[in-house]
């Protein structure tokens, strides 16, 4: 019980965003909104790459299916027959609450893993890694242009949002899941593999099982997050869950630190926070003095940052550990 | 639809990919690292190119060249060497390299701009010829030479020059070799500049046939070369070469033959052979036969 303490910091951490976004303007509450979003996608990136130690550049697909389906099924039915005359009866004549779309979401997002990750999960290294983004190639294809599944090219605009505490409390859970996860025996069979597939291997852990049963949480995590992401925004856009995101969110999961659920939590956060306080500064903001960056130094600046984090601190800002009190002295 | 002509496009595209595939094959050999910001080596020399339309080709080509080295040299000197010194992960090594490519990507959008910079400094060899009425432009043909003169001679370096033995005793172990005495920055330096040299060259013929230079150029060319490099076979130069020829290969023969109407899911009956592909011979399409893959991020 000791360690519990471990999901204390990462469960604060999402808690008080939300708390200090509603004293904040429109825009600000959006970011700091969108910032609670990432850091979901990335525990859900954690909950597979951190564990086992193999890279993933699929698991937007995940979100995107999570993503599309919650989206679509929240959406008044005449709407959809009006603005996406093409969709499966199913996906038209639906609709649902937008918690339970989320649960949906979260499914979906699980039986997609599960269903790429059977064959996929027996390679590893680079391999396993442009597989996946090939996953994504194909996902992402698929919704381009498949009217039966979305609104294919189009911008879908008229998606319910959700406040900043529906997303935390799914922060909450992710964490909770994660966490839980980490410290099962499973968890425990991954990370050891992670360290030394052979050694693992010879102690008896099938390799192939536990990678597939991280992928599958971690989808269903996705699933989820992806949701999240389209009921934030309240916009389904072509492209919205693809490279950019794929990259900027491995990003933020090794700037915090790959190997700790607090790593993901501090890398989604840090890098949302530095992300929207350079946008601000580029209209202006008040830090003692008044702060105007020209246009462009937003993009400019996270690339420095990010590259410094990592040559200044390979293991992340974490360093991999998870969050623990400061120690007193016996 | 006209056959001949297609498969000469595809055949100079598959020759540019095969070239970048070289370029990250010989890093990766060395490095263990996949430089994700090898596409900005490739958008900064078209940039040069871009900025020197009115010089004389020869003077702009060196431009180019030299700029891309140093641009090459500079990514390595600032940001791979202080990782590997201190021994980061290879997952951390990988994201450095999108952190890079991120920041230069950037840094080109403020300085030159999102609309694009035309090229027009070679543009005279998209003039055709006609051989049996196949229309055949000579950027086709000066690529394809090239490409071959260009890989033969890096071939030639490897094997047969004394820094292309440390090169290649590096890639197959690199702390024996440090240990008999191959100096490391030496040989990592020497195969950024190699890789550096056949970016210019590919920025110099890419943008003949698309002069168009945005900040992002770079970025599906670096994971299309990817692509082609793992199924291809990381290990050996010619088969990460090959992946990438065959990619590109594929990639033109069906932007050219398909009718848009029904090539919208060609991508994915890409991906899904590549998928295919990594799943049957993971070690890569043309690795020997029991190779096995490499186990490395």
């Amino acid at each position: 019980m000791r360690r519990s303490v471990e999901l204390l910091g990462p469960v604060l951490l999402l808690v008080a965003t939300a708390a200090v976004a509603g004293g904040l303007s429109k825009t600000q509450q959006l970011e700091f909104e969108n910032a609670l979003v990432m850091a979901v996608i990335v525990i859900a990136l954690y909950v597979f790459v951190g564990n086992s130690g193999v890279i993933s550049f699929g698991h937007l697909s995940f979100a995107a299916v999570g993503g599309y389906l919650s989206g679509l099924l929240t959406i008044d039915p005449q709407t959809k027959s009006f603005t996406m005359p093409g969709l499966f009866p199913f996906l038209e004549h639906t609709h649902i609450a937008v918690v339970p779309s989320l649960a949906l979401a979260a499914a979906a997002g699980g039986v997609y893993a599960l269903l790429v990750g059977l064959p996929l999960m027996r390679l590893s290294g680079l391999p396993a890694g442009i597989a996946t983004l090939a996953v994504l190639g194909i996902t992402d294809n698929v919704l381009y242009y498949w009217g039966k599944v979305g609104p294919a090219a189009q911008t879908l605009s008229d998606i319910p949002e959700v406040g900043r505490w529906t997303l935390a409390a799914s922060g909450v859970i992710a964490c909770a899941c994660a966490f839980a996860y980490q410290r099962s025996r499973f968890g425990r069979q991954l990370r050891a593999t992670r360290e030394d597939a052979a050694a693992a291997r010879a102690s008896g852990i099938d390799v192939y099982r536990q990678r597939l049963l991280a992928f599958t949480l971690s989808g269903a995590l996705a699933g989820l997050a992806g949701g999240l992401y389209v009921h934030q925004l309240g916009l389904i856009t072509p492209d919205q869950f693809y490279l950019d995101l794929t990259f900027l969110t491995l990003a933020m999961l090794v700037v915090g630190g790959v190997g700790s659920l607090w790593g993901a939590v501090v890398g989604a956060l840090s890098i949302s926070a530095l992300n929207s306080f350079l946008g601000d500064a580029e209209n202006t903001v008040h830090v003692g003095f008044r702060l105007t960056l020209p246009n462009g130094t937003r993009l400019v600046t996270i690339g420095a940052v990010m590259a410094l984090v990592l040559i200044l601190r390979p293991s992340g800002l974490t360093g991999g550990r998870e969050f623990s009190l400061p120690r007193r002295r016996a | 639809m006209n056959w001949g002509q297609a498969i000469a496009d595809a055949v100079a595209l598959g020759s540019l990919y095969g070239l970048v595939a070289v370029g990250i094959g010989l890093v990766f050999g060395v490095m263990r690292l996949i430089n994700f910001a090898y596409g900005e080596l490739i958008t900064a020399g078209g940039y040069v190119l871009a900025y020197t339309n009115s010089w004389p080709p020869a003077l702009a080509i060196a431009a180019c060249i030299a700029a891309v080295i140093s641009l090459a040299l500079l990514q390595e000197r600032v940001a791979f060497r202080p990782l590997r010194r201190m021994g980061a992960s290879p997952a951390t090594m990988l994201v450095a390299t999108f952190a890079v490519s991120f920041l230069l990507q950037a840094i080109y959008l403020i300085a030159f701009g999102s609309r694009g910079q035309i090229v027009s400094t070679l543009g005279r060899l998209n003039t055709a010829f006609t051989v049996r009425g196949v229309d055949i432009r000579w950027i086709v043909v000066v690529t394809v030479v090239t490409g071959g003169v260009l890989l033969a001679a890096t071939a030639a370096l490897l094997n047969r020059t004394s820094i292309g033995l440390h090169i290649r005793a590096a890639a197959t172990d690199f702390r024996t070799a440090r240990i008999l005495g191959v100096r490391a920055n030496r040989v990592i330096g020497f195969s950024f500049i190699m890789a550096g040299f056949l970016a210019a060259a590919v920025s110099v013929l890419y943008t003949v046939s698309s002069p168009l230079v945005q900040p992002q150029m770079g970025v599906p060319i670096t994971i299309f070369a990817l692509i082609g490099v793992v199924v291809g076979g990381l290990d050996r130069l010619w088969s990460a070469a090959l992946g990438g020829f065959a990619v590109g290969f594929v990639y033109g023969m069906s932007g050219d033959l398909l009718s848009s109407q029904s090539s919208v899911y060609l991508p994915s009956v890409v991906y899904g052979l590549v998928i295919v592909v990594l799943l049957v011979r993971p070690a890569g399409l043309f690795a020997p036969l029991r190779a096995r893959a490499v186990e490395r991020v």
